[in-house]
């Protein structure tokens, strides 16, 4: 059999456990009282384990044992949650994740250094446990269900121990166990390598009569005896396929003889035939059956008698099925039943397989358009209005196409509960993190490369932003810092937002530090948006410590390098002692846009049709003065202007006539002076060859209908570029003057 | 799998061959209750059985257990190495009690040893 597949599966599967086991453990830390929310942390970790026993992940199995140990006697009341207790935990989770990971690659030693924090974890979660270790870890709930008398009393009625000192373990496969692929012959198999079976006994009076025997059911159970130092989980990890549909009792060796009693019960065979059958398979002796029965008479009476019964029917039930394997048993069929429901709304798809469908729909849009072009040209009537139509079908796949693609960008804020928690801890600092506009969706393969900024952001606004409590108070502000994440879309782009109420940017350090730096003259007044540009200049930091969590200087022009690779750009805003907003605009998708085409002498170029605000004639009188100035006064507004004709060099005479695009980003605006209009186009972002990555104003080619190539332009870049013209320009303008005054 | 009768004289042979497993089983389950409700005793040869599971094992104790009720003699002969391994793992040679001839060259670790000799 290959496990491998099964392997691959377990590994995800783990993955997934491990960050609901993080996301339980982080709730439990501010609701400690939660019964359920313990619960749901238990069986994480228990699943875990159990599904790594059947691949054999030991160092795994181990690990999560004790962390199960430790979760049980929170469960139990004898350990109370605290935040150092939950740190703990975390950090355990982490390393289980680290375990898995380097299992996955088999053969591979563990690295030493995760085996050394295995090491210490493993100290300080034994300090945690019981001092008898883990296995003692169920004595304080059987104690809590009886007062001591009772307790005295229910071991009377129990009788002694059995003397046998092997396992006992009966199995009743389930019908279908042979359907859904599993033999248990391969489970009898693998138990033998946990130990020495020292009897079984098969048991087949559950076969029907012939003629309703159903060759392909399983009709068998087993009574086996086997000797082995493995703990109870992992003898009964071997059965966690079967467990669902199969009957599994497993009694530890030396067993209450009553337990034995309470299994024969529990069984459908005839109870003597058991019993006689547990004598010969050398579980039970003789005399050792006969006062179980007899002990279960007397049980018997004192129920009648209504004494008593709880309590011994619950000690017996806790000690002879450990209840985590029925939790554990429980929540495997819940998930089962759950995914089962979600499998119905969602198909997984290969990402490959959807990036494939959208190129193809990409080419299909460039098709679509050269059908338009054909269709007008050919002006035939008919022809234009099924191209229309055509083109109009061919928008909706597209936007479909893209959709599909898109995720809710959640996902990847509630991975920050854990960072502003454990950075929040380590630095001193009391943080809340609130999350807002998480069903805010764009494409999968931004929310990628956007979660390393924004880890940056948020430890930045974590280390530097936020204060520590004592200063909070001091400057009247709430003890417990704000830190809000934030998602929503605006015109065509998503907006992420980072924002702490902490201590905002200070303009005299940044100013002081960029002096030093050399990116600023000393006697110079820089507006702020200047200020927070130099925040993203490389190397720049102002932290007076370098602490392990930022500081280094590496960080916000690397957030920013990251961010502009996507086509976005960042803003900084905030007032000095109030607060920090950052905030990251990104375009929705990378693949296609509405665009609208201009042109300049011979060539075409696009632009993304939501930064178009609107356009306007450039009427002949004016041309001469706005070349040499660089704006117009567009309603009473500066509006720089960029000559597209010489940024990109277009030779030749210019034309007739020239039109002003008005376009807006990021809160900036600028017009752009082009040869002629040429309307809304879809375009299908190709990027441009190595060449050209580090062209500036250009951010990637397409092709048009008529199969002619146009370069999209980068419209961030262009509007800084025209806003940097207007400043120098208004300076020299300023400066003639000033020189005129003194004339 | 396929599986041959021969008779004679109220006796009836049945040889098994490939595999008992559950892909065979309904096939086998018929063929194996059929041997049996036309023979006055059965033996079963399982000597060129090549895989057993469960679902196999299962339907020799459902043959015995007919072949007990009608009080036909029934006998597996030749166990093959997969038949006696199968049987072995669920203890059940003493159920069916049939003599069990271990060649040399069915004892893992031991072939070795006897080619050399």
């Amino acid at each position: 059999m290959n496990l491998e597949p099964a392997r691959q599966a377990f590994i995800a599967e783990s993955q997934e456990l491990l960050v609901a086991l993080e996301k339980a453990l982080l709730a439990l830390e501010s609701s400690p009282e939660d019964k359920e929310l313990l619960v749901a942390a238990f069986r994480s970790a228990h699943t875990i384990k159990g599904s790594a026993g059947v691949f054999g992940f030991e160092p795994v199995v181990d690990f999560t044992h004790l962390v199960e140990g430790v979760l049980e006697r929170v469960r139990d009341g004898a350990l109370k949650v605290n935040s150092d207790l939950i740190g703990l935990l975390l950090a355990c989770c982490d390393h289980v994740s680290q375990l898995i990971t380097q299992s996955e690659e088999e053969g591979k030693e563990i690295a030493e250094g995760t085996l050394a924090t295995g090491r210490s974890l493993v100290e300080r979660l034994k300090g945690h446990l019981a001092p008898a270790g883990a296995a003692a870890a169920l004595a304080p709930l059987a104690q809590a269900a009886a007062p001591a008398v009772q307790e005295a009393q229910v071991e009377a009625v129990g009788g002694g121990r059995v003397v046998s000192d092997t396992w006992h373990i009966s199995l009743r496969f389930g019908r279908d166990v042979l359907r859904n692929g599993m033999d248990p012959m391969s489970f009898i198999r693998y138990l033998a390598t946990l130990g020495t079976t020292v009897s079984t006994i098969t048991l087949s009076d559950a076969i029907p009569e012939a003629k309703h025997m159903d060759p392909e059911s399983c009709y068998l159970g087993m009574e086996i005896e086997f000797r082995s130092d493995a703990d109870k989980e992992t003898i009964a990890g071997v059965f966690d396929f079967v467990r669902d549909d199969s009957v599994v009792h497993i009694l530890p060796p030396h067993s209450r003889i009553l337990e034995y009693i309470e299994l024969i019960e529990k069984l459908p065979e005839d109870k003597k035939l058991l019993g006689e059958l547990l004598v010969k398979s050398g579980a039970l002796a003789q005399a050792e059956l006969e006062e179980g029965l007899a002990l279960q008479q007397q049980q018997a009476k004192q129920r009648a008698a209504g004494e008593h019964d709880a309590i011994g029917k619950i000690l017996v039930e806790k000690g002879m099925v450990q209840p985590e394997l029925v939790d554990a048993a429980l929540e495997k069929q819940r998930i089962n039943k759950e995914s089962a429901a979600q499998e119905a709304n969602f198909i997984r798809v290969r990402a490959d397989k959807l990036d494939e469908l959208i190129t193809l729909v990409g080419e299909l849009v460039i098709a679509s358009a050269g059908v338009n072009l054909v269709a007008q040209r050919a002006a035939h009537g008919e022809l234009v209005e099924a191209a229309s139509t055509l083109a109009r079908l061919v928008e909706e796949v597209r936007d479909g196409a893209l959709k599909l693609r898109m995720v809710p960008i959640g996902e990847t804020f509630s991975r920050f509960n854990r960072v502003a928690r454990d950075l929040g801890r380590e630095l001193g600092k009391d943080v809340e993190l609130i999350l807002s506009g998480t069903e805010t969706e764009l494409d999968k393969s931004m929310v990628e490369k956007i979660s390393d900024p924004l880890m940056h952001l948020v430890r930045n606004a974590l280390d530097h932003g936020i204060e520590r409590p004592e200063l909070r108070h001091e400057r009247g502000k709430p003890g417990r810092g704000r830190l809000q994440l934030n998602a929503y879309h605006e015109s065509g782009s998503i907006v992420i937002e980072v924002a702490d109420d902490g201590e905002g940017l200070e303009r005299r350090k940044i100013f002081a530090r960029a002096v030093e730096l050399g990116l600023a003259a000393p006697g110079q007044n820089p507006t702020d948006q200047e200020i927070h540009r130099f925040i993203m200049e490389p190397g720049f930091s102002t932290a007076e410590q370098v602490t392990n969590v930022s500081g280094r200087g590496i960080g916000m022009d690397v957030v920013r390098r990251n961010v502009e690779a996507l086509r976005g750009s960042i803003d900084i805003d905030g007032a000095e002692g109030q607060g920090t907003i950052v905030a990251i605009r990104l375009p929705l998708t990378l693949a296609i846009i509405d665009g609208f085409a201009v042109g300049v002498g011979p060539a075409a170029y696009v632009l993304p049709l939501e930064t178009v605000l609107e356009c306007m004639e450039l009427a002949g009188e004016e041309r001469a003065r706005v070349r040499e100035s660089g704006y117009i006064n567009l309603r009473n507004e500066v509006l720089p202007l960029l000559r597209l004709r010489d940024v990109f060099e277009v030779r030749g005479e210019s034309a007739k006539r020239e039109n002003i695009v008005v376009v807006q980003y990021g809160g900036q605006r600028a017009g752009f002076i082009v040869d002629a209009l040429m309307g809304e186009f879809q375009t299908v972002i190709k990027p441009l060859g190595k060449l050209f990555e580090r062209l500036s104003g250009i951010s990637g080619s397409t092709i048009l209908g008529t199969g002619e190539v146009a370069l999209i332009l980068d419209v961030q870049a262009l509007v800084a570029r025209a806003a940097g013209g207007k400043q120098r320009n208004m300076q020299r303008q300023s400066a003639e003057e000033h020189l005129s005054e003194r004339k | 799998m396929s599986a041959r009768a021969e008779r004679g004289n109220g006796a009836r042979r049945l040889s098994v061959e490939g595999d008992m497993t559950i892909y065979k089983a309904l096939a086998l389950k018929t063929r194996l209750l059929q041997a049996l409700k036309g023979a006055s005793q059965l033996e079963v040869d399982l000597s060129r059985v090549s895989e057993v599971d469960t679902a196999g094992v299962q339907l020799l104790l459902l043959l015995k257990r007919e072949a007990m009720k009608s009080r036909k003699p029934l006998r597996l002969v030749g166990h093959s190495a997969a038949t006696l391994d199968a049987l072995d793992l669920f203890n059940l040679g003493a159920y069916f009690g049939d003599p069990v001839v271990i060649k040399r060259a069915d004892r893992r670790g031991k072939s070795a040893e006897g080619s050399k000799k």
